[in-house]
C-alpha cells in the first residue's frame, strides 16, 4: 500500500508537467495577444512590453523560462493585472472557494445520501417521488436562476441573510449560507440520483437476500450490509465533483460577490492573460489529480477485494 | 439405505401429521406482472418431520424456489404475493407472523442457503462479522467473544482449515466451494430446526458438489436438523432425501417416500424425469437418452387442465379439459394424475369441465353480443 501511494505521487509529476505544457502552447496557438485591445499600441510601447515580459523571445525559449519558475513555484506574473503577479491571485481567492465548496459539498453529500437513501428504502411511493421531483429540479434549473431567486426569497422578502458578500468582507457567516445551498444544489441532485439507483441496486443483490434470511433488522441491513457497496460510485463521482466545486463557481461569485477563484477561469481566458490562465489550470489540476488519488485509496478501504500494490 | 434414512422414516410412520414441524398447507404464491398473473405456486401443500430430508424436485420455473422464498417470506413483493395457504412452523402459521416474530424465525430456527455461493456472501464484510451478527442476533446473552467461538467452532465443523485465522478473511478470498460451507456454517450456527438448501450445488463444479451434499447430509444428523433440499439432481435426491415432492407448473404433481417414488413412479412425468437421468447398469435403445419432450408451460394463466398435457404419452380427453385430484397409490405416496382416478369418475370429471366450458363461452359469446349491442 505504501509502495502504491509513493508510486502514484510520483506519477502526479508527468501528469502535471504534460498539463502545463499543453496549456502553455494552446494559448499561444489561440490568435491574439494579452496586449492586443480595440486600439493598436504605438509599435515602439508594444514592442517595450513584449521585452519586459520576454514575449519577444522564441517560443520555445519562454517555455524553458515558465517551467524554470513553475517549478520554483512561481506562476509568474498577470499580464492584465501589473501589480500583482499569478500566485497572489490564488491565494487569496483560492481559500475562500475552497470554503465554499467544502460547506456546499457537505450540503449535498449529507441531503443527497439521505435523499437517496430514503427514496431507494421507499421506492415507489410519494417519498421517492419527491426526493427526485427535487433532484429534477436541482439538474434542470441553472444557477443564474436559482441563486436570484433565493436571494429575494430568503435576503429581499424573509431577511435571513445578506444578499451578498463574504464573511472575510465583513459579511459574517451568514453571507455564507445562501451561496453554499445555491452552489450544492446540483450536487446534491446528482449524489441522490446515484445513491437512490445505487442503493436499488445493491438491495436487490444475493447477500442483501442473505442478511433477510438470517432474520437481520431493516435498519442494519441498509446501514451495514448495502451501504459500503452502494456507496461505490458515490466515492468515483465525488473526485471530479470536487475538484470542480473547490475551485469556485463563475456564477455563484458574481450573483453574491464572493471573491473566489471561478471568475478568474473566464476573466483570464477573455483577456488572454496567459500565465493567469495557465495557472488557473494548474490549480484545477492539482486539486483533480489529488482528488482522483483519494478516491482510489478510499476506494481500497471501502471494497476489500481491491487491493493495490 | 443407512441410518439417517430409516430413522425419521420410522419417526413418520409413528406420529401423525399433527406433530410436523413445518406443514405447508395449499401454499399459493403468485406474481401479478403486466402480462398476467404467473401462478407459480398454486396450491403446494407438504410436511417435514423433524430430523426428516425432502426433496423438491422439478424443472426450472416449476416453482420450487418460490415454494422456499415462500417459508422464509423472501418473495420480493412487489410483484410477488401469497395470495393464500399456511404455513405452520411449530404450530404457528408464519404467513400470519408480524414481521418482528417473523425474524426472529429466520436465520434462527428456519435457515436459508444458496444456489450461488459466489453472490450470497456480503463481500464488503468480514465472514466473522457476518457470522457473529448472526448467532448475537438470535442469541442476546451471547457476548461477541462467545459467538466468535462459536463460529470459529461451525467452521471448523464444515471442514474449514485453519479457521481461527480464515474466519478473518473476506468472503472473495474463499474459493465457491469454501464460500457455500460459510453459508451452510452460518445457516446451522443457530441450531436451526429447518435448513432449506436452495440448488445448494448447481453453481459448484461436480467434485465439489459432491463434498457439499455430504456435508449437508452429515450436518443434519449430527444436528438433528431437518433439510429441505431443492434441486433438479435426481441423483442428489436419491442420495439424500427420505421423501421427495416433484413438482411441475407450481404445483406438486407426485409426492412420495424416495425409494418408493424410484421403484414405482407414477405420474409419466416423474417416469420421464427418471427415464432421463444416465444410467450406467441399462442400456439404452440407440445408445440415446430418453428425454421429455416440448417445454414446460407459461404458466400466465394456465387454463384449468393438466399442464403437462401436450408433454404427456398417455394423455386422455379427460387431462385437457380439467386438472387432476390427488390420489394415493400406496402409503404416503399421492400423484395428481387422472391415470389414477377410475374411469366411472372421469368421464364425470369430463362432462362436468366440458359443461363448464360450455356455459363460459356462450357467456363470452353474451358479453361480447351485448359488448356489440352497446356500440
Amino acid at each position: 500500500m505504501t509502495k502504491y501511494i509513493i508510486r502514484r505521487l510520483l506519477g502526479i509529476i508527468p501528469t502535471l508537467f504534460i498539463i502545463v505544457t499543453l496549456s502553455f502552447f494552446i494559448v499561444r496557438i489561440a490568435p491574439g495577444g494579452p496586449f492586443d485591445g480595440e486600439r493598436a499600441l504605438p509599435e515602439v510601447v508594444k514592442r517595450n512590453i513584449e521585452a519586459k515580459y520576454h514575449l519577444d523571445e522564441p517560443v520555445i525559449q519562454q517555455y524553458g523560462r515558465y517551467l524554470f519558475d513553475v517549478l520554483r513555484g512561481d506562476l509568474g506574473p498577470s499580464y492584465k493585472y501589473k501589480d500583482h503577479d499569478v500566485n497572489y491571485f490564488i491565494a487569496a481567492s483560492l481559500p475562500n472557494s475552497i470554503v465554499l465548496g467544502l460547506i456546499s459539498m457537505m450540503l449535498a453529500l449529507v441531503f443527497g445520501i439521505s435523499a437517496g437513501v430514503i427514496a431507494a428504502v421507499k421506492q415507489n411511493t410519494w417519498v421517492d417521488y419527491t426526493a427526485m421531483a427535487l433532484a429534477i429540479v436541482g439538474i434542470s434549473i441553472p444557477l443564474f436562476v436559482i441563486s436570484p431567486i433565493m436571494q429575494y426569497v430568503f435576503a429581499m422578502k424573509l431577511k435571513w441573510f445578506p444578499t451578498s458578500g463574504w464573511f472575510t468582507s465583513g459579511g459574517g457567516w451568514r453571507s455564507v449560507v445562501l451561496p453554499a445551498i445555491a452552489l450544492s444544489f446540483s450536487y446534491f441532485a446528482d449524489v441522490a440520483r446515484l445513491t437512490r439507483s445505487s442503493m436499488l441496486e445493491t438491495l436487490r443483490s444475493d447477500y442483501i437476500r442473505t442478511a433477510k434470511a438470517k432474520g437481520m433488522r431493516n435498519s442494519t441491513i441498509i446501514f451495514k450490509h448495502t451501504m459500503k457497496g452502494a456507496m461505490l460510485p458515490i466515492v468515483s463521482y465525488l473526485g471530479p465533483a470536487f475538484a470542480g466545486i473547490l475551485t469556485g463557481s463563475v456564477v455563484v461569485e458574481q450573483v453574491f460577490r464572493v471573491p473566489g477563484l471561478g471568475k478568474f477561469f473566464v476573466q483570464s481566458s477573455f483577456n488572454r492573460d496567459y500565465t493567469l490562465i495557465i495557472g488557473v489550470v494548474i490549480v484545477y489540476s492539482v486539486i483533480l489529480v489529488i482528488m482522483n488519488f483519494i478516491v482510489d485509496i478510499v476506494y481500497a478501504q471501502l471494497d476489500p477485494r481491491i487491493t493495490y500494490k | 439405505m443407512n441410518k439417517n434414512k430409516t430413522m425419521p422414516a420410522a419417526a413418520h410412520t409413528e406420529n401423525s401429521t399433527d406433530t410436523a414441524l413445518l406443514d405447508v398447507k395449499d401454499l399459493k404464491t403468485y406474481f401479478l406482472t403486466d402480462a398476467g398473473i404467473v401462478k407459480a405456486v398454486d396450491g403446494v401443500s407438504f410436511t417435514l418431520h423433524e430430523g426428516e430430508t425432502l426433496g423438491l424436485v422439478g424443472e426450472s420455473g416449476s416453482g420450487k424456489s418460490v415454494t422456499n422464498l415462500s417459508i422464509m417470506r423472501l418473495i420480493p413483493s412487489p410483484p410477488g404475493k401469497i395470495v393464500g395457504g399456511e404455513i405452520v412452523f411449530e404450530g404457528q402459521d408464519i404467513l400470519k407472523l408480524p414481521e418482528k416474530e417473523l425474524r426472529k424465525i429466520r436465520g434462527n430456527k428456519v435457515s436459508m442457503i444458496f444456489q450461488d455461493p459466489m453472490t450470497s456472501l456480503n463481500p464488503f464484510l468480514k465472514i466473522s462479522t457476518q457470522m457473529v451478527e448472526t448467532i448475537m442476533l438470535h442469541n442476546k446473552d451471547v457476548s461477541k467473544k462467545e459467538a466468535l467461538e462459536r463460529s470459529i467452532e461451525m467452521l471448523k465443523l464444515v471442514g474449514i482449515p485453519s479457521a481461527e485465522k480464515r474466519i478473518f478473511s473476506y468472503p472473495h478470498q474463499f474459493s465457491g466451494g469454501m464460500r457455500q460451507r460459510v453459508m451452510i456454517a452460518m445457516a446451522l450456527s443457530c441450531n436451526a430446526k429447518v435448513l432449506i438448501a436452495d440448488e445448494p450445488t448447481t453453481a459448484l463444479d461436480v467434485t465439489i458438489q459432491a463434498q457439499i451434499l455430504e456435508l449437508i447430509k452429515d450436518l443434519s444428523v449430527k444436528l438433528k436438523t431437518a433439510v429441505i433440499i431443492i434441486t433438479h439432481d435426481l441423483g442428489v435426491v436419491a442420495g439424500m432425501c427420505d421423501k421427495v415432492c416433484v413438482m411441475y407448473a407450481g404445483r406438486i404433481v407426485e409426492k412420495a417416500d424416495t425409494d418408493d417414488l424410484y421403484a414405482s413412479p407414477s405420474h409419466p412425468y416423474t417416469e420421464g424425469l427418471i427415464m432421463s437421468v444416465p444410467r450406467m447398469d441399462v442400456a439404452h435403445k440407440n445408445d440415446r437418452l430418453f428425454s421429455i419432450e416440448g417445454q414446460p408451460p407459461n404458466v400466465i394463466d394456465l387454463p384449468p387442465c393438466c399442464p403437462f398435457h401436450p408433454r404427456c404419452h398417455k394423455d386422455m380427453e379427460v387431462c385437457r379439459h380439467a386438472y387432476p385430484p390427488t390420489v394415493g397409490v400406496g402409503s404416503g405416496h399421492e400423484v395428481s394424475c387422472w391415470l389414477y382416478v377410475d374411469e366411472a369418475q372421469r368421464n364425470l370429471a369430463l362432462e362436468k369441465a366440458l359443461a363448464d366450458e360450455q356455459h363460459a363461452a356462450a357467456d363470452a359469446v353474451q358479453t361480447n353480443a351485448r359488448k356489440e349491442a352497446a356500440k
